[in-house]
Formats: C-alpha cells, structure tokens, sequence
C-alpha cells in the first residue's frame, strides 16, 4: 500500500478482515499471534519492533477507529482531555501543543461549537459525534495511515454519509492513506481506489477498485457483488444467493477454501489450492476457473 | 404410518385492505418519579393502508418509530389512539379470545434470531407452539404441519428434535420464519429480518421470503433502515421520520422522483455498489442532529434539517396529501430539492 491510498477490505463475518488489520498494528489479540511472514511500515519491520517502538507507531504513525466508538471511548473522561491525552502519550506535540490542537481536531472532524463539545462526556455525545471524536483521536498525530474497522456500520445513513465524506476529505487534504475494512461493497466503492476481498482468512481478489467490481474474477466476488440489491435497480433481479455458509477456520476445506460453496468449481478445486496470480493488469484473484471462463448461460443458470 | 387429520387453519375472507390503519399514535411515557413526566410520541398519527398481496416497505432512521408502529399494528402494544382495521375487523378495540383468535392471521419475524427463540425447546416444539397455543390439531397434525412448513422454508424436517443453539444465523431465522408460517397467515411483519446476518446469508433469505410470498400469497409489512433491501423487496415504500410518515408511493416512484427532502435526502446518503456512478452521486448532508421525540418541532417536523425550509414550514403542519397519481406525501414544497 501507497502513502496516501485508500485500500478497501471486504469480507463476511470471519473471513479474517479484522485480524487483518489488528496485524498491521502489531496488536492481534491472545493467545492469537502472528506466525509468519512480515509487515513494513515505511520499511520497518512491525512484527519485531520493541515494545517502546511499537508504542510509538500505535496511534502515532498508524491509528485505528472502531465500529462501536462507545467502547473506545473512556465514559467517565471529557472528549477534549481524551483527545488531548492520546497526543501526550507520543512525543509529537508538547503538553501545549496538545492542548491548543484539541480544538482544532474537532472542528476538522466537524463537531459544531467544538469549544463547548470539548468539555462534554462521550455519553452527550450522539453516535456519529463519537465517531467523529474517535476519528479526530485518531488523527490526533497526524499518522501516515489510519485504519478504520467498520466505521460506519453501526450508524444511520444520513451519518453514514457525513463520515464517508469526512474520511475522502482528511485523505484528499492531509493525505492520510486509509484502510477501510467492511462489508459492504458501496461502502468500499464509495472510498476505496484499491479493493481486496476476503475469504476464510485469505485474500480472493485484489486490484483497482473499479476493474474488480465491473470484472470480478474470483466466484467469490462475482457472488457477493449480486447478492446484494442495488439501491439503483430498476428492474427486479433475483438475488445471487451464495449456498451454504463459510468455512470453520479450524477445519478448512481442501483444496481452494470457497469450493462447497462455489457454484462454478471444477475437478482441480477440490485437491489443489489455487495461488493468488495476476488475471489482469493490476488484478489479482486466487481461482483456477476465472469468470471471464465463465459462459453467460452457466452465470443465469445460478440465478435459480 | 397413521394418517394425520387435517389441520383446520383459518382462511381470509376481506374485501378491501387487509391492513387499514388510521391517525395511530404511540406515545410512552417516560421519567416518572421526579418532576413532570415527558412523553415520547414515538409514532404520532399516521394512516396507511395495506392492500393483500402486497408488500408494504416501512423506512426510517433509528428512532423514527418504525418498530413501534410494526407492533402497535401486531397489538403487541396498544395504540394510544387511532384505529387499525385487519381484515376488516377493529382490532384496538378488541380483547381477550377475539384478539387471540385474529392473531391467528397476523404473525412477526423479528430481527435478531439468537433473541427470539427459546433456548431450552427443539425447533419443533417452538414451531409447533402457535398450533398448540390455538389447540389446533392432534399431536400427530401438528408434526406433519411443522415438517411440512420446515421444509418449504429450507429446512430439513430431520432436525426438529434439535436445540437453536445447533443452527446458524440463517438457519435460525429461517426457524422463525417456519413458526409464523405454520398458522398460514395472511400478514407478516418483518421486523429488520435480515440486518443481523452476513451478507451471503442475507439474499437466501430475501429470497426465500419472495418465494413464501408468491406460493402462500402473503402480505408482508418489511420494516427496514436499508433502502436497498426495501426497494428490491416492496411494491409500495412508506418514509417515516420521527414518528410521522412523511411519503408513500411506489417503490420506484419513491426511489425514481421522491417528492419529501427527507427522502430525497436518504437516497442521495446512500453509496453506488458501482465506482463509476458512486463518483458522481452528490450526497446531501443534513447538518445537526435527529430531534427529540419528546418535544418534536413545530409545523414540519423536518424543518430544522430540511435544507429548503421556508417559515410556513415552521409555522403549519403539512398534511400527508395526494401529490400526484397514487403517490403521498406531507411537505410544503414537494418534489422542490
């Protein structure tokens, strides 16, 4: 990932979307841990970095928000001083500096009369101006990327909308880079340039958020994208329902992990896993069939 | 094997509406104990009617009282005032053995399916209860008539000696489904079925309901906050706002040229699935927050968000009237955003 991008990670319940991101912050919780392979940040190694540097790059260099702000939040402390004390736990600003910025911060994430909310409790808070506290905390240090774990899944849509928007402001203006991780592909096209989706703890597809959703090429991604309606429809199309439900991670299928479920599959999917290969440029999907292999009739015939 | 009696199920004979609800309020109180206590009109007269094989798509943000109103309509609660008419008959005024009997017809799914079945009864017991409760059939009928719905619902009738606790997200819900369809009812409630299930999970079920609807001729009232699943799903779309319904019309008028700002707002809220127009979708944000049903504004209860409010829209309450052919709404300024 870019400094500066927006990386879209989509996935169900399970498919391993979180982790994903707890990962990237070095704070996959017990008795989970990271068993292989490696994570740069501006080429540093995550996965060895010594206490004292991680506490720095959590939340300093790499922040993340919440799907449920209330649990992130402290009840009992104001939403200024929280604000104020996540930029005095790194070495950026000074206690001066902290203080001064808190007002600022909040009137960035657009919390009308900041200076008044500022000495307020979260609990006065309604949903999307906790999540805006929590995305103003989370910038608090002007870090590199933010990562934001569902952040909207909780809230009504007209709210929806405000944070979606505020997040494409702070990344076109501060140029923070942006993984926002959910469940729903609109939410995704609406932020994202870089999609990748998830399943059962693996990526299925990758690329360009536009070519992965006007082709997909894993089944996987092709399903999920039309078993969702479309607040655009016009014509009443039955939905793409994907059969069954997804793997126990403990008990993984052979072979390539979508296979019960994909509607598709041939002999080969069933012994081998496939890898994850480029289909296109900038595309990468982990299929041995390919939608593009795919007849229109087979695709219609799924739609029963 | 023995065969089975027939159950005796019911059957609807209305001319008109099924549904036919009229100026309904729902007000609770709140804070007894100090001071003054404040009511919460959660559901503040509103009128429609439901016509039998159609489904109704009731939307709204958290809040706006379109849980409330989907159970008022069940008489799960009372109404605090206004009259709801199923199949032609009053059912606010009734009580005791005539409203159990009426409820024979109108059954509820609700939202979240780990909360609404029993942990400690075979999902065939709890889809055999309704028949039970009503007395309906011998032990053996009711078998057959629970293996029978089990399986139109996607069910193996195999696993009717199981706990909930066995079955998935899906399946469960599809448990619900099975107990209110198992008294063959002319109306269903759907309280937000499908909003605590995965993605993939969700179109069996909207599937599995259009299937219901079209082989038992149901009629559904789906009350949902995702505009998406609402449109695929209804024929005709009700907008509630604080209490009030603000629009009804079809579900492509709605969509297509809805007449209230508050709805026009909604669509514009809501992200294209497709990169290509979600770049050119220009959403209109509402600034402030969503008012107090305990002390609701004046005049149009949008007013205080509505970005083309005028001072009569303060001052006089826009009825909910006949805009255009067959589409509703309550605004001063319609089809004006």
């Amino acid at each position: 990932m870019n400094a500066g991008e927006t990386l879209g990670i989509v996935g169900e319940s399970g498919s391993g979307k979180s982790m994903t991101a707890l990962s990237i912050l070095n704070l996959v919780p017990e008795p989970g841990r990271i068993t292989g392979g490696q994570i740069l940040f501006k080429d540093r190694d995550v996965v060895s970095m010594t206490s004292g540097e991680l506490l720095e790059y959590r939340g300093g260099d790499a922040s993340m928000i919440f799907q449920d702000p209330m649990t992130s939040l402290n009840p009992v402390l104001r939403v200024g001083f929280q604000i104020e004390e996540a930029m005095r736990a790194h070495s950026r600003f000074d206690k001066r500096q902290a203080k001064d910025r808190v007002i600022p911060l909040l009137e960035r994430v657009r919390i009308p009369s900041p200076k008044e909310r500022a000495r307020d409790f979260p609990h006065q808070f309604s949903g999307g101006m906790r999540q805006r506290a929590m995305i103003a905390m989370g910038l608090a240090n002007e870090p590199a990327l933010l990562i934001a774990d569902e952040p909207t899944t909780a809230l009504d849509v007209t709210v929806q909308a405000q944070i979606l928007e505020l997040l494409k402001d702070l990344n076109r203006e501060l140029g923070t880079a942006i993984i926002l991780i959910s469940h729903n592909v609109a939410v995704i096209s609406s932020l994202c340039t870089r999609v990748m989706v998830m399943y059962a703890g693996r990526v299925v597809e990758s690329g360009p958020t536009r070519q992965v959703f006007d082709h997909p090429e894993h089944p996987y991604t092709w399903s999920l994208l039309r078993s969702v309606p479309r607040v655009d429809e016009r014509r009443h199309e039955r939905l793409i329902s994907i059969q069954g439900m997804p793997p126990d991670l403990a008990r993984l299928p052979s072979g390539c992990t979508f296979h019960p479920r994909c509607q598709f599959k041939v002999e080969r999917c069933m012994r081998e896993e496939p890898p994850l290969a480029e289909v296109a440029a900038d595309q990468e999907a982990r299929c041995w069939v390919l939608m593009r292999n795919v007849s229109k009739e087979t695709r219609e015939a799924v739609k029963t | 094997m023995s065969q089975a009696p027939a159950l005796e199920l019911v059957q609807s004979k209305t001319t008109g509406p099924l549904v036919s609800v009229t100026d309904v309020t729902k007000h609770f109180p709140t804070g007894g104990g100090f001071g003054r206590g404040q009511v919460v009109r959660a559901v503040d007269g509103v009128s429609f009617d439901i016509s039998a094989g159609e489904t109704l798509g009731l939307v709204g943000e958290s809040g706006c009282g379109k849980s409330t109103l989907g159970r008022v309509i069940m008489q799960l609660q009372p109404a605090t005032s206004g009259s709801i008419k199923f199949e032609g008959r009053e059912l606010t005024k009734m009580r005791g053995n005539e409203l159990r009997q009426v409820r024979q017809r109108m059954q509820i799914i609700f939202q979240d399916p780990y909360a609404s079945l029993n942990p400690r009864m075979t999902i065939g017991d709890i889809i055999a209860e309704p028949l039970k409760n009503f007395g309906l059939g011998n032990r053996a009928a009711r078998e057959k008539r629970v293996q029978e719905v089990m399986r139109v619902c996607g069910l193996n009738p195999n696993f009717a000696n199981r706990y909930p606790h066995e079955f998935s997200g899906g399946q469960r819900q599809r448990i619900g489904i099975s107990r209110a369809l198992v008294m063959t009812p002319s109306l269903i409630v759907a309280d937000e079925p499908i909003s605590a299930l995965d993605v993939s999970i969700q179109a069996q079920i909207v599937n599995l309901l259009e299937d219901l609807q079209n082989q038992f001729k149901l009629t559904y009232l789906f009350i949902a906050h995702d505009l998406s699943v609402v449109r695929h799903v209804s024929d005709r779309v009700a907008v509630m706002y604080l209490g009030k319904i603000v629009e009804i019309a079809s579900s492509r008028e709605v969509y297509e040229t809805p007449l209230h700002p508050y709805t026009k707002v909604l669509l514009s809220s809501i992200p294209f699935a497709d990169p290509e127009r979600e770049a050119q979708r220009k959403p209109i944000l509402l600034k402030g927050e969503i008012p107090s049903p305990i002390n609701p504004p004046s005049g149009c209860r949008f007013h205080t968000r509505c970005p083309i409010a005028q001072q009569i829209c303060s001052d006089v309450e826009p009825p909910l009237e006949l805009k255009k052919d067959g589409h509703v709404a309550a605004c001063h300024f319609p089809g004006k955003l």
